[in-house]
């Protein structure tokens, strides 16, 4: 039941201000530190030195899962369980495998997409120590949100909030983390 | 970096002349805030006259009609219905075939032309991906009780059961039980997903506890950090690429339950792409339906603006084309192919007694209205063109009608000569599926982020950190 501090937030009122203090705030050193932004802010991503994101290779796996299982489904039912002899044609066969396997692995792609994104963002999630913060509501709405975690190893409460005032940030403030 | 940021006066010298330049996604050039604001509005006011007035007979026509009309159907059997040899596939197919083609557009508007980075997309993508979820829901039902045995329509799934007995994967039918649904899933997820950070701004602005829970609980605790967008946005795009596929697959699949049968009129290479395209212009005519209204109605003139209903009045003309095209085509392959059968389908398409007058529409519509979209005072008229987007799905009402049942009413023999005349449960039905559909549209656009909040004010200059207005002036270092 301690009260632990999360980290320090700041406010930017534009993505320009915003890119330009991530660049200083990187510069100086800190890791972990996050944005919150309405919208997706093109080049932070480059700037925090994120790789190529997993969900990809999630929705692709799910694809591929749902695909091969199909094939042997159909394989299952229609030429081995209960052998059916359509118009002629070999008991099984991959071509005609094709159209429901390939509509199931859109299916299972789109599935894996979502839950790969929920899954690597750690969605869902019922509470996050930012969502105390009333000013916090600004950042789905206009207001750029930087903030530094306390687990960074460069963090100190009055440092880090002396830089973040120099890079522009305003309404700095402590999020608690109540554990 | 380094180099020296421009003043407005020269970057106004170096932008194209005003007629090469974009319109811009949301006009008035106001800030984020005032967008949020502005897109939450509807969803936050208190419920207009117009909803009401649109949504009592809607929900009437839901929840009294359809009802009536489905179990009326499943207890007495599909002999209630206008459908009888020759013509075994009726009003039902129709209708499901049009539902089915209003979802198309839906998926093209919010999937293909995000993957081709219009811009403008984003602010009537979320009205579109929500008209694909509605209609495919409305077009998934009729299949379901066209088995006359709607009780059984587990067989259709390959789930294991005593009589040892699997679906017949082969058929074209089968694959549309895979594709109908699919669409269903995925374009529920797709849209789902897109709204997420949606929810997150309605939770934010919420101001009763009620709401606050609801939408807490929708956004799945959304910060929008930029580890959340940089993974959201993969996501996204992956999700846009699997839609753009079920554009080209659904209904080419439906388009293969007809060309694989050997009907005259229905045996032809050219169905999956005829009803593809086919989908997506009906589509596009629902979309103008839709978007007229609702954008004077919701106060949305400045989102949805008149350069982005020019360009949906743009793609309708396309697709027109491209099906008109496909109805020579269809006509000249008849008369070239020298059969007989073919020929007598194609000439009473338009000159049989029974059915001209839904030829004559098919034509005056698809083939005439149309062309009015190539002037632009008739694209930037909205009362045109929301008259055109009614006649359109009336026209490609009729086109499946002339396909169907045109097509079956008349075939190889004299003894399977008949005719079919839907009966009034038939229409019920198509009335209750509509009151569906509109009720759901209603209740969309009242409770739920009708336009991607955070991805019209993504593409707002104001977003992009690198242009005077996204705060890239203060890089300068003019200080």
């Amino acid at each position: 039941m301690s009260e632990k501090i999360y980290g320090l937030m700041a406010e930017f009122d534009s993505p320009g201000a915003l890119l330009q203090a991530a660049e200083k705030i990187r510069a100086a050193g800190y890791r972990r530190w996050d944005v919150f932004t309405p919208f997706p802010i093109h080049g932070m991503d480059k700037l925090m030195g994120f790789k190529n994101s997993l969900v990809g290779w999630v929705s692709l796996a799910g694809g591929a899962f749902m695909f091969l299982n199909v094939v042997g489904l159909i394989w299952f039912a229609n030429a081995f369980d209960y052998p059916l002899i359509v118009g002629g044609k070999p008991m099984f066969s991959v071509p005609m495998t094709f159209v429901p396997a390939y509509i199931m692995l859109i299916m299972g792609g789109a599935i894996g997409a979502l839950i790969g994104m929920l899954g690597l963002n750690q969605l869902p999630r019922l509470h996050h120590p930012l969502f105390a913060k009333k000013r916090f509501e600004g950042a789905s709405r206009d207001k750029f949100i930087m903030v530094i975690g306390a687990l960074d190893e460069k963090f100190c409460a009055t440092e880090t909030r002396k830089l973040l005032e120099t890079v522009g940030g305003t309404h700095i403030d402590i999020v608690e983390d109540k554990d | 970096m380094s180099e020296p940021a421009l003043n407005l006066e020269e970057l106004k010298k170096l932008a194209p002349p005003a007629e090469l330049r974009r319109a811009p996604v949301v006009e008035g050039n106001q800030g984020l805030g005032w967008l949020t604001d502005k897109l939450s509005a509807f969803a936050e006011g208190k419920t207009p006259l117009w909803w009401w007035i649109f949504f009592i007979p809607a929900a009437f026509a839901a929840t009294v009609i359809f009802p009536t009309c489905l179990f009326y159907q499943v207890f007495t059997g599909v002999g209630v219905w206008g459908n009888n040899h020759p013509v075994m596939w009726g009003l039902d197919i129709v209708n499901f075939i049009w539902w089915v083609g209003v979802a198309h557009a839906g998926t093209l508007i919010s999937a293909l032309l995000f993957l081709t980075r219009q811009h403008w997309r984003t602010t009537i993508g979320r009205m579109a991906e929500a008209m694909t979820v509605f209609s495919v829901a409305m077009a998934g039902l009729y299949p379901a009780i066209h088995v006359g045995r709607a009780w059984f329509d587990w067989f259709m799934f390959p789930v294991p059961n005593s009589n040892g007995l699997w679906p017949q994967f082969r058929s074209p039918l089968m694959w549309d039980v895979f594709a109908v649904n699919t669409y269903l899933v995925v374009s529920s997820l797709f849209w789902f997903m897109g709204m997420i950070p949606d929810f997150a701004v309605l939770r934010d602005r919420s101001t009763t506890r009620i709401r606050k829970a609801i939408f807490s609980f929708l956004a799945m605790g959304w910060t929008g950090s930029a580890r959340q967008w940089h993974h959201y946005e993969k996501a996204y795009v992956v999700l846009c690429g699997l839609c753009t596929l079920l554009v080209f697959t659904v209904s080419s699949i439906v388009g293969l339950d007809f060309c694989t049968a050997q009907i005259a009129g229905w045996h032809a290479t050219i169905f999956p792409l005829y009803f593809v395209i086919g989908a997506v212009f009906c589509g596009f005519g629902m979309m103008l339906v839709l978007m007229i209204p609702l954008r004077k109605w919701c106060g949305l003139e400045n989102i949805i603006t008149k350069s982005h209903i020019d360009k949906v009045a743009k793609l309708t003309l396309v697709s027109g084309l491209i099906i008109d095209y496909i109805y020579l085509m269809e006509f000249f392959i008849a008369w070239y192919s020298g059969d007989p059968y073919e020929r007598w389908v194609f000439g009473h398409r338009l000159f049989g007694h029974t059915y001209m007058i839904m030829g004559w529409i098919l034509i005056g519509i698809n083939v005439c209205v149309t062309q009015l979209l190539w002037f632009k005072k008739v694209r930037s008229n909205l009362l045109w063109l929301f008259i055109i987007g009614l006649l359109i799905n009336v026209g490609m009402w009729s086109e499946r009608f002339v396909i169907v049942v045109g097509s079956l009413y008349q075939d190889f023999l004299p003894a399977n000569w008949g005719k079919y005349m839907p009966t009034i449960w038939d229409i019920g039905l198509y009335i209750g599926t509509l009151g569906a559909f509109f009720m759901l549209y209603l209740l969309f656009v009242k409770f739920l982020p009708m336009i991607a909040i955070s991805e019209v004010k993504g593409v707002m200059p104001q977003a992009d950190p690198h242009h005077p207005l996204g705060g890239a002036q203060k890089e300068a270092g003019h200080e």
